[in-house]
């Protein structure tokens, strides 16, 4: 606090002194270059800026001065007031700076060291692949039907034009589901009389054709439906058979469809999946539930042993026969249907040679095609 | 089927340059898989030489001849100088062309030569028997060549012995039986090269009579298995005749074994014509024959010794002494044709049922060349064309003499015509194709095309009246036609057009949340597995299953019968084999199908000609079992892993249980829904087990395996496991919007102690109905036991945050809360505030 003088007194003002100011201001900026960290400088300035620096003290007699000369005296007291809080605040500035820099640098840690604290997971490449079919026929409209897996043998066989007498519904090719005699008997079931299988009426679907006649019978025309699912046939697991494998497969009803049509899908779906100069190349072919019908193969650039033509799948404009069966006029209405194999597709697509793995569930073999199959 | 190209070319003028490519192109292109084409010569590796006997010398002391021979094989081995080989056979003499192998050459069947001392003397090379190059069955001793074929020592002898030729083999689809024949493979290559092609099924025949004195008392009872039935006898034949050499070659190309001139002509005209026929021994036929079906238990000692059961169903031909024959599958022993004894042969052509041929065919497990191409369809015209093609191969060759009458039952159906608007074929195949183009493509598979439209009407297409020909049995239907004419005008001319599909709905809302599921888990650590879905009854058993499950007929393992009623037995297997494998810290997960069996009894019948009525159609899908989507996890080993942060932690009981609530949360159940509780189930631990519920509903469990279940599946101790049944949690609705409040929150500790016995999620849920809305979170933070807090107790501490919509809480509201809360617990639980 100033006290209050009336009287002046020279040696009492001397600190309004531009030469004790500029000293003062001097002093500070030199003692605050001086510091070389925070700590340091924060205890300095209690030194220059504080109650008792030179500054403050200046400003106190200010009031003993005459009040002419008091208004200059002000100025320039806080000029040097300004001066050293400047260099105060600068050098903070900058040891803080500093301060930060240091505080990084101490900080800084191997990041090569190993972050998995939790073992990775994976999907099937089978299931992604399947997922990533499934989206691109979502995208053009279709819907994704499904089905059972233990089938009526009308929906697997008879509804799609296949005789009573095709091998393929043998006990030789085809799962059947045991009666409720054989397995009370404990027997192994032998066909009836005429009649191949057990007399179940029950398969494990041998393709996923039998969603077709599911579909055509749930739904209404215009119909756009793919199928992908699990499907079962007799043979020994090895490297290129498998017991449970996994199909594909289009329908489309509707009026006015053609063979056209059905080509401009196979090779839109082959550009999709192999690449943009795949295409697919027709052989005619027979199946019972398609007529005419074709084997498609698909033109694949990045085939491991080098651009090829590969066997990918049948096709075909879908029988009358199927068509009534399943309550769609064959007159009225035309339809195609394409399927192929999911697991030879991966197998192919990605130079797979055995298909025992995809059955082992080996964790290295899923994690390696991650999240999603590419 | 296996055939040469110089067969087809007596029939189809193809290119004189053909390539072994354009000829794969074509069939391909017609629909004809093409399992190889063999360049002959090719089959026989290194030098195959003509040579001359030089010199013959006998060597004596070995049990059977031997000779050692010189040949000039000229330059071929490259000095001129006579080669030295030792041989067995004894069918030539000095002078003699021969074609001889020489070291380091390879005989069909990797069958190496080499220079090798033998019977003492070094033999350098082979002299070929027509076995050993492949081109015959005869072994009977070497090939000795056509001293006036101009073959001079030192030439290649592969064209001298026929290896020159291009063998096809081909697998035409099955319903193409017509394929099945050189005469069907040459039309349809003729359609591909669009060359001349000469019909041998057109050949001109004499014509049959069922009048006057038959070769042989004939009688067709039933006329449904059997529309046609020519014969023709030819007596005198020389017992010992054999095929000529041609014919030989071609019959071991096709694969067929040459047994003699009479049975190997019926085969050779088989493969030419696509007519199987049969031939008898008729001096050993007794009386009449009579074509009939069989008796139920009448026996048949086929061809090849097999004494068979017939069916009421197979067809026979008999004589006096009962069936002779099984029809268009296999001959029977007592009539069959002995080489070097019968000289009176019976030819037989007829037309079978395709389908009595095909169930008899399989019913006795004989897939015979000839039911192969009754099964597929054969050419009812052909009878008599083909026997007359063998009677004459059989003069020729045989020196028989044929009966003047020819035997001809026939019992033709007409053909059915087809009705084919010719706009059809346009209609499907997506652009024009004329009137006048379908004709003619149809005409060229041998149809008769009347046009059946007024002239010049061309408003909506002709309507062609379209007779197939009677090698094509499985024209039936407009459809077949549309596919005959795009097959012959190539597919490559169908265009690329994209329908375009009515806007769809996406992905249902349980194939979404099955995707959803299936990444969260992957995304947890989780790696997905798709093991197969066949159990046996011993692991179900040994999960605490019923073995009532869907049990099939024909399982791969008698072990594995049945199908999966619950996803863990193929996880559990999955897993064993990882850490076998040495794949530690393991964590699966499967999605799948379960099979719950249905007391539904079998299926209806249902026809094909109609759409099942809506009734039939629920009634058959109602006895399809249950097959509701489950998802499942077993995990063993370290959840968290170890490393230089310090220790992991072993995957428990509580990563189970915890996942299970992830999935549902993923599934869309809203948090309040789900609820947990202390379960005691098979497969599980009883004290280390939970029920997750769903709305108070079951729909899985999860918690460590029981020790009993590690130990039979062999998997580590404390492997833990989740089995949800997916289809049972209900898709989610709308999600209501939250309403967030941001008025500042209390923020309490809250810490009881309560009995052991107590459950964890009981004292929650009294805290939350304690608190009432006020109540935002609730975590628990620590569980303690120990002398602070006695014996038999437990003090569970909470982290509670407290907020209230409209206002900021004071402290006394935030501790009067609590205060509910525990006067809450206090009287449900007997809890008491921890520290008081």
């Amino acid at each position: 606090m100033s006290r209050r003088s009336d009287t002046y007194d020279p040696k009492q003002v001397a600190l309004l002194d531009q030469a004790s100011l500029d000293e003062a201001v001097a002093a500070a900026q030199k003692a605050f270059a001086a510091v070389s960290d925070v700590d340091g400088l924060i205890a300095l300035r209690h030194q220059h800026l504080g109650d008792r620096a030179p500054v403050s003290l200046a400003r106190r007699e200010i009031g003993a001065l005459p009040p002419q000369a008091r208004a200059d005296a002000g100025k320039r007291v806080n000029e040097a007031r300004a001066a050293i809080q400047q260099a105060y605040d600068a050098r903070l500035a900058v040891l803080e700076e500093d301060r930060a820099r240091r505080v990084l640098v101490e900080e800084a840690v191997d990041v090569t060291l190993p972050g998995d604290r939790r073992p990775r997971g994976a999907r099937h490449p089978i299931t992604t692949l399947m997922e990533r079919i499934a989206d691109l026929f979502v995208g053009m409209g279709y819907e994704v039907a499904e089905g059972p897996e233990v089938e009526l043998e009308w929906a697997n066989f008879d509804a799609l034009n296949i005789p009573p007498d095709h091998p393929s519904r043998g006990l030789m090719d085809t799962f059947w589901v045991a009666t409720a005699q054989t397995f009370a008997n404990g027997l192994v079931a032998t066909a009836p009389e005429n009649q191949l299988g057990t007399g179940s009426g029950l398969v494990l679907r041998t393709h996923t054709s039998p969603v077709q006649a599911r579909t055509m019978l749930e739904r209404q025309p215009p119909i756009y439906v793919v199928v992908p699912g699990r499907v079962y046939r007799t043979d020994e697991l090895d490297a290129t058979h498998s017991p449970v494998f996994h199909q594909v497969e289009g329908l489309v009803v509707d009026k006015g469809i053609t063979m056209a049509h059905l080509r401009g899908t196979l090779d839109h779906f082959a550009r999709a999946m192999f690449g943009e100069n795949a295409r697919t190349r027709w052989r005619p072919h027979y199946f019972p539930f398609t007529e005419p019908s074709a084997e498609f193969d698909v033109w694949f650039e990045a085939h491991r042993d080098g651009p090829r033509w590969v066997e990918w799948g049948g096709c075909g404009m879908v029988d009358p026969n199927v068509l009534r069966a399943c309550g769609v006029d064959p007159t009225v209405y035309s339809a195609f249907a394409f399927g192929m194999g999911i697991d030879r597709t991966l197998m192919f697509r990605n130079g797979l040679s055995d298909m025992r793995e995809f059955i082992e569930g080996d964790v290295r073999f899923t994690r390696a095609f991650g999240m999603e199959v590419a | 089927m296996r055939v040469s190209v110089s067969w087809l070319r007596e029939y189809v003028d193809l290119p004189a340059d053909l390539t072994a490519e354009q000829l794969e192109d074509a069939l391909t292109n017609l629909g004809i898989e093409v399992e190889s084409i063999v360049d002959q010569g090719a089959t026989v590796q290194g030098t195959l030489a003509v040579g001359r006997v030089l010199t013959i010398e006998e060597l004596k002391g070995f049990k059977k001849p031997i000779r050692f021979c010189t040949v000039d094989v000229g330059k071929a081995n490259g000095t001129g100088d006579p080669q030295e080989i030792v041989c067995g056979a004894t069918n030539f003499v000095e002078g003699d062309l021969v074609a001889v192998i020489l070291p380091g050459g390879v005989l069909p069947g990797g069958f190496e030569i080499g220079a090798r001392k033998t019977y003492g003397r070094m033999s350098n090379g082979m002299i070929c028997s027509a076995r050993e190059l492949g081109v015959s069955d005869d072994h009977s001793g070497i090939l000795v060549l056509d001293p006036e074929s101009g073959a001079q020592p030192g030439e290649d002898a592969r064209p001298y012995v026929g290896l020159n030729d291009i063998i096809v083999h081909v697998e035409p689809t099955p319903d193409r039986g017509y394929q099945m024949s050189v005469r069907g493979l040459a039309r349809e290559l003729a359609h591909a090269f669009d060359v001349p092609f000469t019909d041998p099924g057109l050949a001109k025949a004499p014509k049959g009579s069922t009048r006057g004195k038959p070769p042989w008392p004939v009688t067709v009872v039933d006329q449904v298995g059997c529309d046609r039935f020519a014969a023709r006898l030819v007596t005198g034949l020389d017992p010992n005749a054999q095929s000529p050499e041609w014919m030989q070659r071609r019959l071991v190309t096709a694969g067929i074994r040459t047994l003699g001139l009479a049975i190997d002509v019926t085969n050779y005209i088989m493969l030419e014509l696509g007519q199987p026929m049969h031939a008898f021994d008729a001096k050993r036929i007794k009386g009449g024959l009579v074509v009939r079906r069989a008796t139920a238990g009448e026996v048949l000692v086929t061809l090849d010794g097999v004494r068979r059961r017939l069916s009421e169903e197979d067809m026979v031909i008999c004589d006096d002494t009962g069936p002779i024959s099984l029809a268009a599958v296999m001959g029977g022993e007592t009539s069959e044709i002995i080489p070097g004894t019968t000289t009176d042969v019976l030819l037989e052509a007829a037309h079978w049922d395709p389908t009595m041929v095909s169930r008899t065919a399989r019913r006795h497990n004989l897939f015979s060349e000839a039911a192969k191409r009754w099964e597929r369809g054969v050419d009812r015209e052909l009878a008599l064309v083909a026997i007359e093609r063998a009677v004459r191969i059989l003069v020729e060759y045989g020196g028989g003499t044929p009966s003047k009458q020819i035997l001809d039952l026939n019992y033709p159906t007409p053909i059915p015509s087809i009705t084919l608007n010719s706009e059809e074929v346009s209609r499907l195949v997506g652009i024009p194709y004329p009137t006048s183009l379908v004709a003619e493509l149809l005409t060229k598979v041998g149809c008769t095309v009347t046009n059946e439209s007024p002239e010049g009407s061309q408003e909506g297409g002709a309507i062609l009246t379209v007779t197939p020909p009677s090698w094509r049995p499985d024209l039936l239907r407009p459809a077949d036609l549309v596919e005959e004419v795009v097959r012959l005008d190539g597919y490559t001319k169908v265009p690329s057009a994209l329908p375009i599909a009515p806007p769809g709905a996406g992905l249902t809302a349980a194939q979404r949340r099955r995707r959803s599921v299936g990444r969260a888990l992957a995304e947890m650590g989780y790696v997905e597995v798709l093991p197969p879905p066949f159990v046996s009854a011993d692991s179900l058993r040994k999960l605490g299953r019923s073995t009532d499950a869907v049990r099939l007929a024909n399982p791969l393992s008698d072990e594995e019968p049945y199908m999966r009623t619950t996803l863990l037995p193929g996880l559990l297997a999955t897993l064993r084999r990882n850490i076998g494998r040495g794949n530690r810290d393991v964590a699966l997960y499967e999605l799948g199908l379960v099979f719950l069996p249905t007391d539904a009894g079998p299926p209806p019948v249902l026809d094909v000609s109609r759409r099942p009525t809506d009734e039939e159609w629920e009634q058959a899908k109602a006895a399809v079992p249950a097959q509701p989507w489950h998802v499942a996890t077993v995990a063993a080993g370290e959840w968290e892993r170890s490393g230089w942060w310090g220790p992991g932690r072993a995957y428990d009981w509580a990563d189970a249980i915890q996942t299970g609530r992830e999935v549902l949360l993923v599934a869309g159940v809203r948090p309040e829904s789900i609820s947990v509780t202390a379960a005691d189930t098979m497969p599980w631990h009883p004290g280390r087990c939970a029920a997750l519920r769903v709305d108070g509903i079951v729909v899985g469990h999860a918690g460590e395996l029981h020790p009993a279940v590690c130990a039979e599946f062999t998997v580590p101790k404390r492997t833990c496991a989740l089995e949800l049944d997916l289809s049972a949690v209900p898709l989610p609705g709308l999600t209501p919007a939250p309403k967030l409040s941001n008025f500042p929150a209390a923020l309490i500790d809250v810490a009881l102690v309560v009995p052991s016995e107590v459950p964890a999620v009981d004292v929650e849920r009294s805290i939350v109905d304690g608190i009432g809305p006020l109540l935002e979170s609730i975590r628990l933070f620590d569980v303690y036991t120990g002398a602070q807090v006695g014996e038999g107790r437990k003090s569970l501490a909470y982290k509670l945050v407290l907020r209230a919509p409209d206002r900021t809480l004071t402290a006394e509201e935030a501790v009067a809360a609590r205060d509910a809360a525990v006067a809450l617990a206090a009287q449900r639980h007997g809890a008491v505030l921890r520290g008081t």
